[in-house]
């Protein structure tokens, strides 16, 4: 059988990190009650016009350098029309014709295989950045033959991000989506938590033959989570590999993820193409930004936006931050991963290192090992790990210094879980840990032991 | 105080002089509306909070502070701009009810200076029409139908009282507010201009009719029809008021993001003697099709004026004028489908009783709440805007449009100052011929003469000039440069000056007030 090549492409949806919504200005607040966070525009009350957000624009600009995008100086807004619940003017405010990002590239990294022993970096592209209107949300009470809208999330500012169909499985777009979501995080454009809705990823997926043609490509929805991701886009290529194989043909349509059963159903109500009308957004002029070079001399700087600017304050990107540790410290690059994976580690890794003797290369075996396993097993997260910083670094010096062994370390460290707040030092006297460095000491317990146990010595003595 | 009195030179000095109070204009108007009511200017009358405002300016005048030049002012606002507590319908069944929670820019300025808001006026439904004949709350007739001038040359009818009898119509769509200014029942109103809604109801009801510069006044709170060419219309009954309101509307509003930053300075007419250094451009393709001969030969008489004034007037040519037409057709319409997408019952407004579905209740409400005008934009729209099409149709109209402003750009820099047209192709036609053709055929023709302007973002305004064989008014249309209102009106005034139109007498007006009658001059232009 021929093989079959999976090509995989994503359409990221990030909410923007800030206080008040895209084009108006009322507040941007995950679980408020419904309805509550609704201006005129939002409710789209006639004769109400929409007013760009600064601190949106700034989070698009920031998110496509740190994306290695091309930022365009000029991009426009269009409608994008159709008619639903939660869409209250008709039509989403877009950015189609000239979006604000174009061409940039993502790199990530993953485990060539399962045993984790070794990473390899790959990359993809991204077509754009666009801003756009999130929509709000319409529950269907089916029992009641209703339809419930809130609208509090109606207009809240979302980066679309496009990512070529570089990839060609579930675990590459999950690493991606990882690795942009960190970029958000660090950012702060975004917070990016997909369990409340701030990051939303479609995955279009195709398969092909070598040599052929790309295959036609569905639309795979309703993904809740980085692991329900890669699961989904493993799911559609086999279903599509299967159904080619069996002479079928594959479909162009939008697939919804059922998490439950771990497949792609078709979705009902995306039946046939829309035509979505696109228009100019006549009340928005042209989106102007300037760089160092283009900015004009008496321009007042709170009206424009200076790329170079925005720019020059990026902070280290997650990329840039694992290069450090490894260099600083000398752990290994799939160490800076689990690192920074986990929100909170790389400070508290920094700062049992600043507190202990002990080379960072040994700690780090403590962190990732001890301290992470704990952590996940008692689904902790870093900020709530019972044991700070402080204490394990005394622990390990404790260690460092040869008074406990390694095998006492960890039982040390079961007790310090318990969070009764005693220190490393009472916990291995009550216990009686330490390492006995008096040899005059040890000969006498030695003797004792051989002078209590006779009859077992003379049996060892005679073979 | 004379009700047809210049606001800054007559009225305001009488309110501040104590001649008359604030609540005396009210009642005065609120009166003449009332006596009124058979022309259908208003959608709603808000007495009582008129009449609260009044009662506050007339305690800001005891006090020696009043606002401004506006304060106790009675205006009338079309019934297309939000106002906080008082319906505000567009003339449709969709709006029919509605409330809204907050003013409109413009209107806040007004209610801030203490101008009285005496009520909503009519027009076509959703600013789509040129006659104000096509909302739901009935045509509005034109004040001139009833006034001694038309009666006189109109064949005598076996009841002369009968207000039944052949009326004419006020063009539009900001009729209701051209009718409201013209029979003194307030002392300014605000209309909306799109391809001519505030300049066409002026010319036919004699009035002063402002379209300022796209991005001087503020959208924000004005329903919109087309918003890259909407704009607050100013009608008032001389020149001089209408630069008084433009004064206190321009400027740049944050809530509305096609307003220019720039700063707007308010400015007093001066009144002009020498218009020697004047150069006046006659558009030759402004000798549209249809124009009556007596509007041509007016056309012909105000620019001999200027020449024998000592001004510079020259031929000049707008050669795509002709396009115009379709290519607003195609950008209005695809607008209208746009911005009538968001009325789906949901919201507010009309909502449909129709509940099997949503779709099939969103369709019901849209068919209940527009008429037929709208629908039958909407569904243009749409197919314009459809993705095989984009390219042919709106993308071309894009372009044509910028082919029309530039001529315009092309004219004024060659060293024309100022451009004279006629406003419309003829006097108002009666009520009962308005109707034989629909709207889109009467829209597409009545047009003509002032679309361009609003394609272009280009300042005009209608003078009333001269009545004509019919008794009725008729006007004629300055056009200006960009952002140069202050020469456009200071030019609008010395015509006026020159022309004296006469004052409407209406026999409503006379019982309120005689002292309208007191300053009529017997020159006129005619």
């Amino acid at each position: 059988l021929a093989p079959w090549v999976p090509v995989v492409g994503l359409e990221i949806h990030a909410q923007i990190s800030s206080n008040s919504k895209l084009f108006s200005g009322s507040q941007v607040q995950f679980a408020a009650p419904p309805n509550s966070l609704v201006s005129f525009f939002d409710a789209s009350l006639p004769g109400t016009l929409p007013v760009l957000n600064r601190r949106c624009v700034e989070a698009a600009v920031m998110t496509g350098l740190a994306l290695n995008c091309s930022i365009n100086k000029k991009s426009l807004f269009d409608r994008k029309h159709y008619f639903y619940a939660d869409l209250p003017a008709g039509y989403q405010i877009t950015q189609q014709r000239v979006p604000i990002a174009v061409n940039g590239s993502l790199s990530y990294s993953l485990y060539i295989d399962n045993k984790m022993s070794q990473m390899v970096t790959k990359t993809v592209r991204i077509k754009q950045i666009q801003l756009e209107q999130d929509s709000g949300k319409s529950l269907h009470d089916d029992t009641r033959s209703q339809t419930l809208v809130d609208l509090n999330r109606a207009g809240v500012g979302l980066m679309e991000v496009v990512m070529e169909p570089d990839m060609c499985c579930g675990e590459e777009a999950a690493a991606a989506v990882r690795e942009l979501q960190l970029i958000l995080q660090t950012l702060g454009s975004s917070q990016a938590v997909m369990a409340e809705g701030q990051l939303r990823v479609d995955a279009n997926v195709s398969v092909h033959h070598p040599g052929e043609p790309y295959g036609v490509r569905t639309e795979v929805k309703n993904i809740n989570s980085i692991r329900f991701l890669a699961k989904a886009i493993d799911y559609e290529i086999q279903r599509q590999i299967e159904e080619l194989e069996n002479g079928g043909t594959i479909l162009n349509e939008t697939r919804a993820f059922d998490s439950k059963l771990g497949c792609t159903v078709p979705m009902r109500d995306k039946e046939g193409k829309q035509d979505y009308r696109f228009m100019p957004e006549p009340n928005l002029p042209p989106l102007i930004l300037y760089d160092a070079k283009s900015l004009p001399a008496n321009m007042n700087h709170q009206q424009v936006i200076n790329i170079d600017w925005i720019h020059e304050r990026l902070p280290d990107l997650p990329s840039v931050k694992r290069k450090k540790l490894v260099e600083q410290y000398g752990i290994l690059p799939e160490h800076s991963f689990t690192l920074l994976n986990e929100d909170g580690l790389a400070e508290f890794f920094e700062s049992v290192v600043k507190q202990t003797q002990m080379k960072p290369k040994k700690v780090i075996g403590w962190i990732l090992k001890d301290l992470l396993s704990y952590l996940k097993q008692h689904s902790l997260t870093v900020k709530e790990s019972p044991v700070s910083s402080f204490l394990l670094a005394d622990l390990l010096n404790l260690l460092e210094k040869k008074e406990i062994s390694s095998t006492a370390a960890k039982q040390v460290l079961a007790e310090l879980w318990k969070g009764e707040g005693k220190t490393p030092l009472e916990i291995v006297k009550e216990q009686k840990l330490e390492l006995l460095q008096d040899q005059k000491e040890l000969e006498q317990i030695c003797e004792a032991v051989i002078d209590g146990h006779e009859n077992e010595v003379i049996l060892m003595v005679l073979g | 105080a004379a009700l047809n009195g210049g606001l800054r030179s007559q009225v305001s000095a009488a309110l501040k002089e104590g001649r008359v109070a604030p609540t005396e204009l009210c009642q005065r108007c609120l009166a003449l509306i009332r006596s009124t009511k058979f022309l259908n200017a208003y959608i709603t009358v808000a007495e009582e909070t008129a009449l609260k405002q009044a009662e506050e300016s007339e305690e800001r005048y005891k006090r020696g502070q009043p606002l401004g030049i506006l304060d106790g002012i009675p205006i009338a606002v079309k019934d297309n701009f939000n106002t906080a507590g008082i319906e505000t319908t567009c003339a449709s069944n969709m709006l029919k009810g509605y409330i809204s929670p907050y003013n409109a820019t413009v209107v806040q300025k007004l209610l801030d200076q203490g101008a009285v808001l005496l009520g909503k006026t009519n027009l076509d439904e959703f600013a789509m029409g040129s006659g104000s004949t096509d909302g739901v709350f009935g045509p509005v007739r034109n004040p001139w139908s009833y006034s001694k001038q038309y009666k006189e040359k109109s064949v005598p009818k076996s009841h002369p009282e009968d207000k039944e009898s052949n009326w004419v119509i006020t063009g539009g769509s900001s009729g209701g507010s051209a009718a409201a200014v013209s029979s003194f029942t307030c002392f300014a109103a605000l209309g909306s201009d799109t391809g001519g809604s505030t300049r066409n109801p002026a010319a036919h009801c004699g009035v002063v009719g402002l379209k300022p510069t796209y991005g001087l006044i503020s959208r924000h709170g004005l329903i919109p029809l087309v918003n890259s060419m909407d704009v607050p219309g100013i009608l008032t009954r001389c020149v001089d008021d209408a630069a008084v309101l433009l004064g206190s509307l321009a400027g740049h509003d944050p809530k509305d993001s096609t307003t220019i930053q720039d700063d707007f300075k308010p400015f007093e007419l001066p009144n002009l003697t020498d218009v020697s250094k004047l150069s006046v451009g006659i558009p030759k393709e402004y000798h549209a099709p249809g124009l009556s001969s007596e509007i041509l030969a007016l056309w012909s008489k105000a620019a001999d004026l200027f020449k024998n004034a000592g001004a510079k007037v020259v031929e000049v040519s707008l050669p795509h004028t002709p396009y115009s037409i379709v290519c607003y057709h195609v950008l209005c319409t695809a607008e209208v489908a746009s911005n009538m997408a968001r009325f789906d019952g949901l919201e507010y407004g009309h909502r449909s009783d129709m509940k099997d579905s949503t779709e099939s209740m969103y369709a019901a409400t849209r068919r209940e709440g527009f008429n037929d005008v709208v629908r039958g934009r909407i569904l243009s729209g749409n197919y314009f805007l459809l993705k095989q099409n984009y390219e042919k149709y709106f993308v071309k109209a894009q372009k044509v449009r910028r082919l029309i402003a530039n001529d315009f750009v092309k004219v004024f820099r060659s060293g024309v100052d100022i451009l004279l047209t006629p406003t419309t192709l003829s006097d108002a036609a009666p009520y009962t011929e308005f109707i034989q053709e629909d709207n889109r055929t009467r829209s597409a023709q009545d047009d003509i003469l002032t679309q361009a302007a609003n394609m272009a973002g280009l300042p005009a305004i209608n003078v009333p000039t001269a009545l004509s064989e019919r008794g009725l008014p008729v006007g004629l249309q300055f056009i200006g440069r960009s952002f140069q209102e202050k020469q456009l009106l200071t030019v609008a005034k010395w015509f006026e000056k020159q022309v004296q139109f006469p004052v409407i007498q209406l026999e409503e007006v006379k019982r309120h007030d005689s002292d309208v009658f007191q300053h009529q001059k017997s020159a006129s232009f005619s």
